[in-house]
């Protein structure tokens, strides 16, 4: 039974960068169940929050806690980025690379990963570089990559970003079976439709702080805020 | 100019001993020589690129401008080494082909380390936080880079390689161009000319293109079935 990383307790948690605050200061809680939703303008600090988070960025003030030591709790985390990075490598070998990195050997790591890319709609390109793909094709690969260690916290930034509607519906359809399977999500977005199709959960990100929160359902009928509400209607908010 | 290129193709065609004996140390030394300097090169440049600490942009200058070392510099640093007042004297190494690979390993180091470093430094800004995401350290990632950088990695190979076998300099001072011990491709094709023995120069000349040109044509073939396969 692997011990559980949750929950995560973010207090009073600045990240700075160069001098300069990206975002802060960040109170949150998040338990092991359900798909957040990070919604917010660009620049509003939906990216650095998930960076918080996953550990590739250190508070400059305040604290980061798993429930399990730091190492462990990376150990059971992935993180699919906005334009994710292709290896020169094959389909096949770009997933697999996330085991080996574990001491998984080449062969276990290479049929696992045969497997994760057929989940995720990639069995015919298994041979293929992974350079050569489509958008859609990539953020797929980039999902496979993070799945295949089965995390127990997905990161998820703006994945659909660029992608038509036939690639998000199958990013998408894919979340929801992992989430379906116990793996909790958090995903950055500035898609309202999407955030209203997948969350359960919602954080508003403004000017760097969590601006508002709660359930999805409340959010998007009622938001409490005049920033939250004039977002929702499409206005441009800074 | 029929007279040398005759003698050149008799040579060449009916397998000359000399010729063949020169070819073959030839290749031997700059082989080994190129193995040294991949096997140390490539981890170093690797490293270069990866670390950072005070005074790595010096080292980082120096390894580019050595680059351009002149060979007979290299040459004569290696001989001050191996000399018999030299630090190195009682090795007994000089004029032996092991002062050569010593010679030709010091021309190729700057060019595998610095080409290396540039690669990898490209790689390790584009796959940084993607490594760090699966947990990948530093010193993890360094296999990961160079094999994922391995097309044009060969390149910095081949130019290291194009460097040693036509360098002349070097070993003629460290090796002393000894007949059936030291003599290699260039420093025969030196004394050939100079003693107006043009046939075994000329055959010489054509084997060494030869090999350059059957090298370069591997690596394209290589890179561009590479590609292919990669992306």
């Amino acid at each position: 039974m692997v011990a559980t990383i949750f929950p995560l307790r973010i207090t009073k948690a600045c990240v700075k960068r160069r001098g300069v605050q990206l975002i802060g200061p960040v109170d949150l809680d998040l338990g092991e169940n359900g798909l957040t939703i990070v919604m917010g303008p660009n620049g509003s600090g939906k990216t650095s929050l998930l960076r918080l988070m996953h550990g590739l960025e250190r508070p400059a003030t305040g604290t980061v806690h798993w429930a399990t030591p730091d190492t462990d709790a990376r150990m059971h985390q992935a993180y699919v980025f906005q334009t994710p990075t292709m290896m020169r490598r094959s389909v096949t070998d770009c997933i697999a690379y996330a085991l080996t990195v574990m001491g998984v050997s080449r062969a276990d790591a290479r049929r696992g990963a045969q497997d994760y890319a057929k989940r995720v709609g990639l069995g015919h390109v298994l041979d293929r570089p992974a350079m050569v793909l489509s958008g859609g094709e990539k953020q797929k690969l980039a999902l496979a990559r993070a799945l295949i260690r089965q995390p127990q916290i997905l990161f998820l930034d703006e994945p659909c970003a660029n992608l038509d509607g036939r690639a998000t519906r199958d990013i998408e359809t894919i979340l929801n079976e992992v989430r379906a399977q116990g793996t909790r999500i958090v995903m950055a977005t500035h898609d309202i439709g999407q955030a209203q199709r997948l969350a359960d959960d919602v954080l508003f990100m403004l000017n760097g702080v969590v601006h508002e929160q709660g359930a999805a359902v409340p959010f998007f009928a009622t938001p409490q805020t005049a920033e939250a509400k004039a977002f929702l209607g499409g206005q441009i908010v800074e | 100019m029929d007279g040398p290129f005759l003698i050149a193709i008799g040579l060449i065609a009916s397998g000359d001993p000399a010729l063949t004996e020169i070819i073959a140390l030839s290749l031997k030394v700059t082989l080994t020589a190129v193995s040294i300097g991949c096997l140390v090169g490539l981890p170093l440049g690797a490293g270069l690129a990866l670390a950072r600490f005070p005074g790595r942009g010096v080292i980082v200058v120096a390894f580019n401008a050595l680059m351009g070392l002149p060979p007979v510099v290299a040459g004569l640093l290696v001989y001050l080494m191996l000399s018999r007042s030299g630090p190195l004297g009682d090795l007994a190494l000089l004029f032996t082909p092991t002062a050569m690979v010593i010679a030709q390993t010091i021309l190729i180091l700057p060019i595998v380390i610095s080409l290396t470093r540039s690669v990898v430094e490209d790689l390790w800004a584009e796959y940084r936080e993607q490594l760090r995401s699966l947990g990948a350290g530093r010193l993890r990632s360094v296999p990961t880079l160079l094999w994922d950088g391995r097309v044009s990695l060969v390149t910095g190979i081949l130019a290291g390689f194009g460097r040693a076998s036509a360098e002349v300099g070097a070993v003629l001072i460290v090796g002393g161009n000894i007949a059936g011990h030291t003599r290699t491709m260039t420093t025969a094709i030196t004394l050939e000319t100079s003693r107006g023995s043009l046939g075994l120069a000329v055959a010489l000349g054509i084997i060494l293109l030869l090999i350059t040109l059957s090298l370069n044509a591997a690596a394209w073939g290589l890179a561009q079935s590479a590609r292919g396969r990669l992306g």
